[in-house]
């Protein structure tokens, strides 16, 4: 902000939107987040110039045509790699990868995990809608077991991924979990996300409404979000069905308990973010929410841990390198270590 | 020394091939390469092969265990580790079995005779465990059987080492032996051995004691009456280094990046036998060099991918295998039109095939192993030092035109040494990207604007106006949106071949290495079949035969000339590590009735196959 004659002129608000067409489908969850997160980069004062999107294949790694940033939309499942690449060379830019269930947790798999454990400063937007909705339809490693698709026609064999105790186990520093439903939240939680340095890995519920309605209704809908989901905050307790619930640690164990009569907020297991073992448990509590009593899915930022970036590391070796044995000589190295003259 | 030096009688020889083998741990890649390093140092010309086992300690004593160094050297020009041996030095009796049929009849044998027990001769697999050092089946070679562990051990009395780290001496022994047969001071490996073994004084010493014995063996012992000498070559005056090939692609890749005043990213997982690529890459940080060991082959082009996005130029190297995983993401590369270096280190295939072993049969998976029309400049090397120059020009064409770049080494000349007259950095070109600062149509940026040559502009993140967005999807010409247009598909695919077509007009006028420039028979080489062929097509020159020599770098896209060259001869020979790659390609593209000289054993061409081979076809 900058003030002529003592008035506030707020800055000339930067258009983050390209000027390509949107080709999702109409009602498609991806609107949301895209919209979200124009605008907190409109709010971040970042230059356009200095923010990459990375994306692989998947309904959701068309995200970067959408933005207008530096863009690159890859290859299936290999976004990690090439961000990882990219972040090595040139750590001062503000870096995005866009991916879905299938692209991250399936195909390239392998590569986030490594992504999580380096700890390279990018934040990873995971859109999972629990289906292949590019390929019209099958089922994902997110898809529960006995989803019926059009490769399971008698039900799915596989038992799904949870998404977040996948990342906590390759060691993630940024762990949070947001819906496509509930941009503020959403947007909070990506402004956290983008404040953090190292991998920040958020889990966002996207609904398919074309391959797989209403997947996550049972979280986003009023009727039943009360109860079905537990939006976590630092310091504060974990209650949910609008404070008529909470949850506490009891030998080790998580227990829902009833708040009222027996049992006060302050009984209550307080969230730390910064605790390794709450956030092994929290991101475990991922019980399918057809039976009563079970626990409600959680929601927000799980877990933060400031371990140095994987970019920082090696740029540091290149620097020690410099230092210690001085910038390279070509020649020098040309020479090698030892040599014979002839005549 | 200089007054034991008078003592026995010396003949001088032109040039001589050794080899060592013993077993795996035996520490004979180390004793060949110092000797070879003691031959270079004296000024002879040298050629180095060594060949060792997939697996890191083979059971000790089986054929299977055997690890060989080969060395030619000479006071000629030496263009190859040498068809046979003169000289065959065994540490057991597993060595001996696997290389004697490389050993010239006359040649000589030295045998480590404790290596000869009835184990290591039943795991030999002798018959009946006979002795050939007994049982005069050598006869036709000059045997001499030396208790090499006896007298290292003697010659270490005294040190307070255990006897299996005596018994680690060995092969100092036999090399200072062997310094004295053929005239050369220990003083080059005392000074390794000084910087190797400086923090462990006793390792050093007996190091040292054993190093200095064998050498007075020689001397001393009444069964060997002659020395010998090769004198200096005459080689180019200057400053000189040896060089394996795979260390000359790491210089001349960091020289091109240096050249080209960027960063070097340099992605790898590991693989045999292009690790070393990795290593020496590892230890030259303060160029700007990053190195990054990827979970796997796949993310360590993507990672050289992103690099080169950024603005550094990313490099991956890999053999076959591995090669094969990158492929997906070669054709991302291509279809972003970004610099990229790929280098494949050949070794035997399909599948993991042969890991130690060398051949040339990644040429069609270099050229034509993509989904879609995606080609994508395709070099290779001949020698351990044109591995610098490949690598280099492999960096230069990357950046200058916007491709990915495949060169192609093999695990022959990655391994092999050679001397190397080194350039000075002033001498080698610098390499100009295609950067771009500015909107290039109005306040607009086309990303896939192209230059009279084809290549778009290189916009790097961070670059205030430039914004714009690419990807692996067909994009529309000039902007590079999304494009699922049927005449642009057309004409995109057009483009991008165009632009990797006009690479060729960069290159310098076809040279032939020997001959006339018309005649009876051209011989056709790439990559490390080079020393073979330059070899026979010297002698047979000499015979008076009607032969020449053409050695190709630029497989994808060919030299101009080549076409008009082969039309100069009646008959074209191409000798390859493969059933006929090259062979093909020179066919469809040229309608030259080629004819293919191939071996597919995983080891390299002996000149004496090329000649025979060539003389075969001349007789038609």
């Amino acid at each position: 902000m900058s003030t002529t004659n003592g008035t506030i002129i707020a800055p000339e608000k930067i258009d983050f939107s390209s000027d390509q067409e949107i080709r999702w489908c109409p009602g498609c969850g991806d609107y949301s987040i895209l919209k979200q997160v124009q605008t907190l980069l409109e709010q971040s004062g970042k230059k356009k110039e200095d923010v990459v999107f990375i994306s692989g294949i998947g309904c959701s790694s068309r995200f970067p045509y959408y933005m207008d940033t530096y863009g690159l939309h890859s290859i299936h499942g290999r976004a990690p790699a090439i961000v990882s690449g990219l972040r090595s060379v040139r750590p001062e830019l503000s870096v995005w990868m866009i991916t879905g269930d299938g692209d991250a947790l399936s195909i390239g798999g392998n590569h986030i995990i490594h992504l999580l454990r380096r700890n390279v400063d990018v934040n990873v937007l995971l859109f999972n809608n629990e289906i292949y909705g590019l390929t019209k339809g099958q089922y994902s490693p997110t898809s529960p077991e006995g989803a019926v698709t059009r490769s399971t026609p008698m039900g799915s064999t596989d038992h799904p991924f949870n998404p977040l105790a996948l990342v906590k186990g390759a060691d993630g520093t940024f762990i949070a979990r947001s819906m496509d439903r509930d941009p503020k939240h959403m947007r909070e939680v990506l402004t956290r996300a983008d404040a953090h340095r190292g991998t920040s890995l958020v889990e966002i519920y996207q609904n398919c409404n074309v391959f797989n309605d209403g997947a996550f209704e049972v979280f986003t809908e009023k009727a039943n979000k009360p109860t079905n989901t537990l939006f976590v905050e630092q310091g504060k307790p974990l209650t949910f069905a609008g404070g008529t619930k909470g949850i506490c640690i009891q030998e080790m164990k998580p227990r829902i308990i009833d708040i009222g009569a027996d049992f006060s907020p302050n009984d209550c297991w307080i969230h730390d973010e910064r605790d390794n073992f709450k956030a092994s448990i929290l991101v475990r509590l991922f019980d399918d929410m057809q039976h009563a009593g079970d626990f409600p899915r959680p929601f927000g930022v799980f877990y933060v841990n400031d371990r140095a970036t994987h970019e920082d590391k090696l740029q540091a070796q290149v620097k020690k390198a410099k230092e210690v044995k001085g910038i390279g000589d070509l020649d020098a190295l040309l020479k090698g270590e030892h040599t014979w003259t002839i005549g | 020394m200089s007054t034991i030096l008078q003592k026995k009688p010396v003949e001088t020889r032109e040039n001589v091939v050794i080899l060592f083998a013993g077993d795996s741990g035996d520490g004979i890649q180390l004793t060949g390469a110092q000797f070879t390093d003691t031959n270079a140092l004296f000024g002879n010309d040298v050629s180095t092969f060594p060949n060792f086992p997939a697996e890191i300690r083979a059971p000790q004593g089986t054929l299977a265990g055997v690890s060989g160094y080969q060395l030619h050297f000479g006071s000629v020009e030496i263009f190859t580790p040498g068809d046979q041996c003169d000289v065959l030095v065994v540490m057991n009796a597993a060595a001996l079995k696997a290389n004697l049929s490389k050993l010239k009849v006359g040649g000589t044998i030295i045998a480590n005779s404790d290596g000869f027990d009835k184990k290591n001769l039943r795991l030999a697999g002798y018959i009946d465990e006979a002795d050939p050092l007994t049982d005069g089946s050598l006869a036709n070679f000059h045997l001499h059987s030396v208790d090499v562990t006896k007298l290292t051990r003697t010659a270490l009395e005294g040190t307070t080492l255990g006897m299996k780290e005596k018994d680690r001496c060995k092969n100092m022994f036999v090399l200072g032996f062997i310094n004295w047969m053929y005239s050369r001071e220990n003083a080059l490996t005392e000074g390794f051995l000084n910087r190797k073994f400086s923090k462990k004084p006793e390792l050093l010493e007996a190091n040292m004691k054993a190093l200095l014995a064998g050498y007075n063996y020689g001397d001393t012992s009444e069964t060997f009456t002659t020395r010998f000498e090769v004198k200096a070559a005459p080689m180019p005056k200057g400053t000189y280094r040896s060089i394996t090939g795979n260390q000359g692609t790491a210089l001349g890749l960091i020289a091109g990046a240096q050249k080209a005043k960027l960063d070097l990213f340099y992605g790898s997982y590991p693989i045999t036998p292009a690790s070393d690529i990795l290593h020496e890459l590892s230890r030259h940080k303060n160029f700007g060099v990053i190195t990054f060991q990827a979970e796997d082959e796949i993310a360590a082009i993507g990672s050289a991918i992103g690099a080169s996005y950024g603005g550094a130029i990313g490099i991956t190297a890999s053999s076959g295998p591995g090669i094969a995983l990158k492929t997906e993401a070669m054709g991302l590369a291509f279809m972003l039109e970004i610099p990229l270096v790929i280098v494949n280190v050949q070794r035997g295939g399909p599948s993991t095939g042969l890991p130690t072993r060398t051949e040339q049969a990644d040429l069609w998976q270099a050229v034509h192993g993509r989904n879609g029309e995606a080609p994508i400049p395709v070099i290779a090397a001949s020698t351990p030092i044109d591995c610098f120059e490949m690598a280099f020009e492999a960096v230069q064409i990357a950046i200058e035109h916007m491709t990915p770049v495949i060169l192609l080494t093999d695990g022959y000349i990655a391994n092999g040494s050679e001397p190397w007259r080194f350039p000075n950095s002033k001498d080698l070109p610098e390499i100009k990207a295609n950067y771009i600062k500015e909107p290039n149509d109005g306040d607009k940026f086309l990303p896939y604007l192209r230059d009279e040559r084809g290549v778009r502009p290189w916009a790097l993140p961070g670059q205030p106006g430039l914004q714009h967005r690419i990807g692996g999807i067909e994009k529309q010409d000039k902007t590079g949106n999304i494009s699922y247009d049927p005449a642009n598909h057309e004409k995109m695919v057009a483009l991008r071949a165009d632009k990797v077509a006009k690479i060729a007009d960069r290159f310098k006028p076809i040279r032939l290495d020997s001959g006339a420039p018309e005649g009876e028979l051209l011989i056709v080489g790439w990559g490390s079949t080079y020393g073979a062929i330059r070899t026979a097509a010297l002698q047979l020159q000499a015979e008076g035969q009607s032969v020449s020599h053409v050695h190709i770098r630029h497989l994808f896209p060919f030299n101009k000339g080549l076409g008009p060259l082969l039309k100069n001869y009646k008959q074209v020979l191409v000798p390859e590590m493969n059933s006929g790659q090259l062979r093909q390609m020179l066919r469809a593209e040229y309608l030259v009735d080629a004819q293919g000289l191939n071996k597919i054993q995983g080891m390299p061409f002996t000149s004496e196959e090329i000649r025979a081979g060539a003389l075969n076809l001349l007789k038609r």
